[in-house]
């Protein structure tokens, strides 16, 4: 009836967990009553759940991200204090078996439902804006690509409470994925929850793609979209050509652990080579779908923060689109002391270190930005500033792991860790505290405490480099990852060290909290009135902040690659808008629950494939496919916006614009 | 050729600083630990391998700092000097476009990458994993089995093996083939040089040497299971004849790897203390690699068994 499910499952003898799982159940449980208190679940239902608003999907992403940033950095500061105690004769407190799991989680949450879902969170919510468009090209599509991921992500975190999780490593690299070594449900866990996320990954991309190349304000060609827009279509494009790989990678491990076959297994003639070389060829170019968005944040950040357009525009989207497809060319890299023969290594190796060169010039494009400018040194530019020195010493490190000889001696060592946790935080986690500060005005109306994002900064910045400097001495040590017991004691001093500098960025996370409870708190002295309180260029400043569902009455003529720059120092040179355009009644998609029940069916299949109970897999198999027939015989799919509605609230945004742009024709 | 030649120039500039730092590491370590200078991994090679990979390391960073150090001054200075409050720097508000600035900052990363690619492509060759090393002595020929999870090193040349402790003569190339009986791991003694993968059904090649006589710590650098961290191993560099001593002193005495002792050996353990065997049944690694020798003769749940799940 239950398959291989029963009691034994939750960790009754097992405190850590079942003390972490009581805690997370009763905070889920206050929420929920919290809600029902204040009596908002119909408000969350119809204005976020079931949404279509691009805007407020974006903000669904960000928020799971959240949501797990915090659950991922639980797993770290649960390693580093594992390795500061396990050293010489002692064990820790965590059995391997145990920590195994945490580093496991760790890797498979922080990219998968950290990275992944913040940098689709930001895509989602800035590229319709700038480019001047209410919406994407498959509204609905797009909630059921959000819901796909938030289960992905729920049934990572099920295997907290029930069964266990994969104990392999974030790659789950075969033959020890494998059911002869890996008996247990852990990789199931891992398998099933990113097929369902991957699916969900895979629609966005498609959304996105399409966006970027078909739906544009008239006038943004293409050599007119902002650099983020870049960025997301490249990233977008990389999605969509590395994810199927992923996909299918996994399905073979599937295939091997359910139904025996032979892909990647010891025995019947399976090849273990094969999967590292198909998971890379997704897992490379993955580190750029991260990056490259990132990158996009940085470039609007330098612009509007140093007063000047971006150095070097088209240098930068040529750069962007070399990374692009380089990023495809250098997954070997991954695997030089497999013993590939010298010509093979030295081909992957050059490769690799050719991305430098685009990544080289962009760096230099941003500090050329600067050049010239009137840098105001705001939150988001600390970031930006922040980052251009860690990526830096980030992209040398990694320059010396692309060279093989190099490689072979600090490959998988902490030194490795300690190089892609700089790209990653330094490159990818500050652009999205610079993008979450510059673009949280935008999403909910006013703006984040300043000193306090200052303090958040720099507890990033100095607890980044305290938790990581001393993991690149012990990588050229010899000092290997995962580890679940130290064995020379005079590395200890570099563990201590390296577990205050993740207590440090722990301190950061908390205080994010704080300085969001505090700015909701506070929130009527920081409104944001204009709806573009950092004198940005780009469209998404053109409209009130929060802008309103279809985002612009009118979609904006774009003359120049500034679209909102040129437009507002038009006005304010001759201290007055443009002539009021010819309203029309706007049709918006209808709001949908497609998402949230195919998502709650792909759970339920999902759990029941990873317990091995196939009644129950095929009733959730059904179901889903059941919703999208049903929502593809519907009759009404969009509702329109009357026309007094869309002439009210264009004509007061544009007496708040008026007044904004004449106060600064005064000042200027 | 330029590329060495201006390595060469890169290593001597950086060799005085190698030693300065070298020193105020040790320095540092002894007067946390009282206890001299530990072992310092691939920064203290004692082979040729591990050497030629330590320089180039060093000549990596050197070549990249010099770019990147102007370049933070630079930011630094950018930054700070174009601040909105100053005054003195000029506002240049449609500046976004240079030919000249454009190819130069092209150039910069694109002839680091070429001098970079050149040394590269050249060391891929020059240190490769499979490639002998040179030496007017034969090299020794060592066979090395990863097992769950302890290191099997046979001998075929002495007709002994080693569990967890490789002994070697000093000077002379050690020639390694390299496979797993169960998952992957990876062979790595840092100050020795290159690591390689030890992957079930497939041999791979490795050739390296130590200069010094010592004891040197290895281990596995891939993970490989619950018992990954007890896969660390001592590697004894002896003086050859000691070491000729050694393997005839063993020859014969203990136990042997017959088809029994090593199915009860590949049960899985960890944190193995050594073991020597006197005597090897013939062609075992080949059985090995081929996979004929029972691979996992305990029933596999043993290798992972169901565990409780993971803390947050």
């Amino acid at each position: 009836m239950f398959g291989r499910l029963t009691w034994d499952a939750i960790p009754f003898n097992q405190p850590i967990p079942l003390i972490t799982s009581l805690v997370v159940l009763m905070a889920l449980a206050v929420t929920a009553i919290w809600i029902t208190r204040n009596g908002w679940w119909g408000y969350l239902w119809n204005e976020y759940f079931t949404s279509t608003d691009h805007k407020k999907i974006g903000i669904m992403y960000v928020v799971l991200a959240l949501l797990m940033l915090v659950r991922g950095f639980a797993d770290a500061i649960m390693m580093r204090a594992q390795q500061s105690l396990a050293i010489g004769n002692s064990q820790g407190y965590l059995p391997p078996e145990h920590y195994n799991q945490i580093f496991s989680a760790h890797g498979t949450i922080m990219i998968f439902f950290m990275a992944m879902p913040i940098i689709i969170g930001f895509m989602n919510f800035v590229v319709p804006l700038q480019l001047g468009v209410r919406d994407v090209a498959f509204p609905t599509l797009n909630n059921v690509s959000f819901w796909l991921s938030a289960s992905g992500a729920l049934l990572i975190n099920v295997s907290l409470f029930v069964g266990e999780f994969a104990r392999t490593g974030w790659l789950a690299f075969p033959p020890l994925s494998e059911k002869a070594f890996s008996p247990g449900v852990g990789v199931d866990y891992y398998l099933v929850a990113l097929q369902i996320s991957g699916v969900g990954t895979t629609l966005t991309a498609v959304n996105f793609v399409t966006t970027i190349l078909k739906i544009r304000a008239p006038g943004m060609s293409y050599l007119r979209m902002p650099v983020f827009c870049w960025t997301s279509l490249a990233s977008s494009l990389l999605m969509l050509a590395a994810f199927p790989v992923l996909t299918a990678t996994l399905a073979m491990l599937m295939l091997d652990r359910y139904l025996g076959f032979h892909f990647f297994t010891n025995d019947g003639g399976g090849n273990s080579m094969l999967y590292m070389n198909l998971i890379w060829v997704w897992g490379h170019p993955e580190v750029y779908i991260l990056v490259l968005p990132a990158f996009g944040i940085y470039s609007e950040v330098v612009s509007t923060f140093s007063g000047k357009p971006l150095f070097g525009y088209r240098s930068m989207i040529f750069a962007t689109l070399a990374i692009c497809i380089l990023s495809f060319t250098v997954w070997l890299h991954h695997f030089f002391t497999m013993g590939a023969g010298a010509d093979v290594n030295a081909v992957f190796g050059i490769a690799s270190m050719l991305i430098g060169i685009p990544t080289g010039v962009k760096i230099y494009n941003w500090l050329f930005t600067m050049y010239g400018g009137r840098v105001r040194f705001t939150v988001p530019m600390h970031y930006a500033i922040g980052f251009m020195f860690t990526f830096v010493i980030g992209g040398l490190t990694g320059i010396l792991l692309a060279m093989p000889p190099v490689d072979f001696v600090v490959h998988n060592s902490l030194f490795l860790v300690a190089h892609f946790h700089q790209v990653i935080i330094g490159g990818v986690v500050f652009a999205v505290m610079a993008g979450y500060t510059y673009w949280f005005p935008k999403a909910f109306g006013f703006t984040l405490d300043e000193r306090l994002g200052k303090a958040v900064f720099w507890c990033w910045f100095i607890g980044f480099h305290l938790a990581f400097m001393p993991l690149y001495v012990l990588g050229l040590w010899g000092a290997t990852r995962r580890m679940q017991h130290i064995p020379d004691p005079t590395w200890a001093p570099y563990l201590d060290v390296a577990f205050v500098g993740a207590a440090i960025i722990g301190l950061g996370i908390v205080l994010t909290v704080v300085q969001l409870l505090y700015s909701i708190k506070t929130r009527d002295q920081r409104r944001d009135v204009t709806g573009d309180p950092w004198d940005g260029r780009t469209l998404e400043w053109l409209t009130l902040s929060p802008p309103p569902h279809y985002n612009f009455a009118v979609l904006p003529d774009v003359h120049g690659e500034e679209a909102y720059w040129t437009r507002k120092q038009t006005a304010i040179k001759q201290d007055q808008l443009i002539a009021e355009p010819n309203y029309q009644p706007i049709e918006m998609p209808l709001h949908s629950p497609t998402g949230v029940i195919v998502a709650f069916f792909a759970s339920v299949c999902g759990f029941a494939i990873i317990w091995y109970i196939w009644w129950l897999a095929i009733l959730g198999l059904v179901g889903a496919f059941a919703v999208f027939v049903w929502y593809a015989w519907r009759d009404e799919h969009e509702h329109v916006i009357p026309l007094e509605e869309v002439i009210a609230n264009a004509r007061e945004r544009r007496r708040i614009r008026k007044e904004h742009l004449h106060n600064l024709s005064q000042s200027v | 050729m330029f590329v060495d030649s201006l390595s060469g120039r890169v290593t001597g500039l950086v060799k005085t600083l190698g030693k300065v730092q070298r020193r105020m590491i040790c320095a540092a370590s002894a007067s946390v630990f009282a206890s001299g200078c530990a072992q310092r991994g691939i920064l203290d090679p004692v082979g040729p391998v591990a050497s030629a990979e330590k320089t180039i390391l060093i000549n990596s960073t050197a070549i990249m700092l010099a770019i990147i150090i102007p370049t933070m001054i630079a930011t630094a200075a950018f930054a700070f000097w174009f601040r909105r409050g100053n005054t003195k720097a000029k506002y240049r508000p449609d500046w976004e476009y240079s030919g000249a600035i454009e190819l130069v900052v092209w150039s910069i990363p694109a002839l680091t990458i070429m001098l970079l690619g050149g040394i590269a492509w050249i060391s891929s060759h020059d240190l490769d994993p499979g490639k002998p090393l040179k030496s007017s002595k034969p090299a020794i020929h060592v066979q090395v089995v990863s097992l769950d999870w302890k290191w099997l090193f046979i001998y075929p040349d002495q007709g002994i093996a080693t569990v967890n402790q490789l002994v070697i003569p000093q000077g002379t190339p050690v020639s390694f083939d390299l496979t797993s009986a169960t998952v992957w791991n990876s062979f790595f003694v840092p100050q020795m040089g290159s690591m390689i993968y030890t992957m079930p059904r497939m041999t791979t090649h490795l050739n390296l040497q130590a200069d010094k006589p010592g004891a040197f710590q290895g281990l596995s650098a891939h993970f490989s299971g619950d018992g990954f961290p007890g896969m660390q191993f001592k590697v004894q560099s002896l003086p050859a004849d000691q070491f000729a001593m050694w393997a005839q002193g063993e020859r014969g005495q203990g136990g042997a790897l017959d088809a029994k002792a090593y199915a009860e050996l590949s049960k899985p353990s960890s944190y193995v203390k050594p073991i020597t065997y006197g005597a090897v049944v013939p062609n075992l690694y080949e059985a090995i690699v081929a996979g004929r020798q029972p691979q996992n003769p305990v029933p596999p749940p043993l290798h992972n068994p169901p565990a409780p799940p993971a803390g947050v």
